[in-house]
């Protein structure tokens, strides 16, 4: 599957890109070596574009950043934290249908 | 209503991308409904597949869905990443809907919609699932380094499971509910001789425990009724699969675990112009390569039904027939 076209976040610039935005950012915990995830993947850029005026979605390879998961207790790939002014507002834990995960933000994106 | 097609497929995984690659090559332009979630099937979830011909060297499950996806494509196969939310299968055009309402009909249908995994039924089973229960070692392992791993069940999933996690975990307990494996030899030994895996035999969970992470689990042995106590922070569940025919209830023919039937030497369903391949059958081999078998023959299968039809004067869908 292709590359995706979300940006990554680390556990270096996490509080800059996530914690003090503006507006509610999605991050997108994953591995290379997580089948679920590659699902995920494409679903995610569909809503990156149709929600991009709202939401910001980042991806965070689990992997290479061991920190921030541990602190957010991610145990499971994928997990989608929805950060809102600091806060995780929302916690998606698997690949689900677009449409789900699309109904779980709206209060978020609309 | 959309025009109506030669084939649709439900189902992706090794034997609905076959199909579909035989399908596309032979021209008959199938549509491909591959799930919301679970396109490329059930070897989304593993490492490295040992077993499929032509990869000495093995391959990742989801690298080898993304090659016969892509060769799929290449021959002209429509995939949509959606999933398929009710059939109508008994009359000569068969019609599928989708969770948007979208309907799209077609004169044969593949069913290759696989098997899901079936739950253990314990309370905390959804509540703690990302928390310490998950369904995918690959996935989720590295979490739990220097932690004591649970690993349900007794056949090749669970043993590759449970010796792909020793890796991380300082100890990994398999519970199972009989005194003897079902897994195949070459993984049986595997685990049985790594010093890093311990037996709970004859047991069966009878409680998950933890607010919002695992915690512990009570054992219930199924011999004596008696439960014991077993600290863990990780649970991969690995108790086998189900087929995924809810869909199909009411008009294919289903034996009584939820198989679809078909006719000895076939892929033919009770029904006409409906072929099914895959876990979606198969009892006993639940192979990708025996999936993608099964795959090839539901598609040659529908071929000539196609043709049959063409034979007997009913109009091609598609000039494709016409050759």
């Amino acid at each position: 599957m292709a590359e995706s076209t979300l940006s990554a976040v680390t556990d270096a610039d996490f509080d800059e890109l996530v914690l003090k935005a503006e507006g509610p950012v999605l991050v997108d915990f994953w591995a290379s070596w997580c089948g679920p995830c590659r699902q995920l993947a494409p679903i995610l850029e569909e809503i990156a574009t149709e929600k991009g005026d709202k939401l910001t979605i980042l991806k965070m390879d689990a992997d290479a950043n061991p920190v921030t998961p541990a602190q957010y207790r991610v145990t499971g790939l994928p997990t989608m934290n929805l950060y809102y002014k600091g806060e995780v507002v929302k916690s998606i834990v698997g690949v689900r249908p677009k449409s789900a995960i699309l109904n779980d933000l709206s209060e978020y994106t609309s | 209503m959309s025009d109506v097609r030669n084939l649709i497929i439900i189902g992706s995984g090794p034997s609905g991308y076959t199909a579909a690659i035989y399908a596309a090559r032979a021209n008959l332009e199938p549509l491909v409904f591959e799930g919301s979630v679970t396109a490329g099937g059930a070897l989304m979830n593993t490492t490295d597949v040992e077993n499929f011909p032509g990869y000495p060297d093995g391959i990742m499950g989801p690298e080898l869905m993304d090659k016969l996806r892509a060769q799929a494509e290449r021959f002209g196969a429509e995939l949509i990443s959606d999933d398929v939310t009710s059939v109508d299968l008994t009359g000569d055009i068969k019609t599928v809907t989708l969770a948007d309402g979208q309907s799209f009909s077609a004169r044969a249908v593949v069913l290759a919609m696989g098997s899901g995994y079936r739950k253990l039924e314990v309370d905390g089973e959804d509540r703690l699932s990302g928390h310490g229960v998950s369904w995918c070692a690959t996935c989720d392992g590295f979490f739990f380094r220097e932690q004591n791993i649970v690993v349900v069940g007794g056949g090749d999933s669970a043993l590759e499971e449970a010796t792909f996690l020793t890796r991380f975990a300082s100890k990994v307990t398999m519970v199972h509910r009989r005194d003897e494996l079902r897994g195949s030899k070459i993984m049986q030994d595997r685990a049985l001789s790594n010093p890093k895996i311990e037996f709970a035999w004859n047991s069966e969970v009878a409680e998950i425990i933890g607010d919002d992470k695992l915690e512990a689990l009570t054992l219930r042995d199924t011999v004596t009724g008696e439960t014991r106590r077993l600290d863990a922070t990780g649970l991969f569940i690995a108790i086998g699969h189900d087929p995924r025919s809810e869909l199909l209830t009411g008009q294919v023919d289903l034996d009584d675990e939820g198989y679809v039937i078909v006719q000895a030497g076939s892929t033919a369903t009770n029904l006409a112009g409906v072929f099914a391949a895959g876990d979606l059958v198969d009892h006993t081999y639940r192979q990708a390569i025996t999936a993608a078998g099964t795959g090839c023959a539901a598609s040659l299968d529908a071929e000539r039904y196609l043709a049959d039809l063409e034979a007997a004067g009913q109009p091609a869908p598609a000039s494709a027939l016409v050759e």
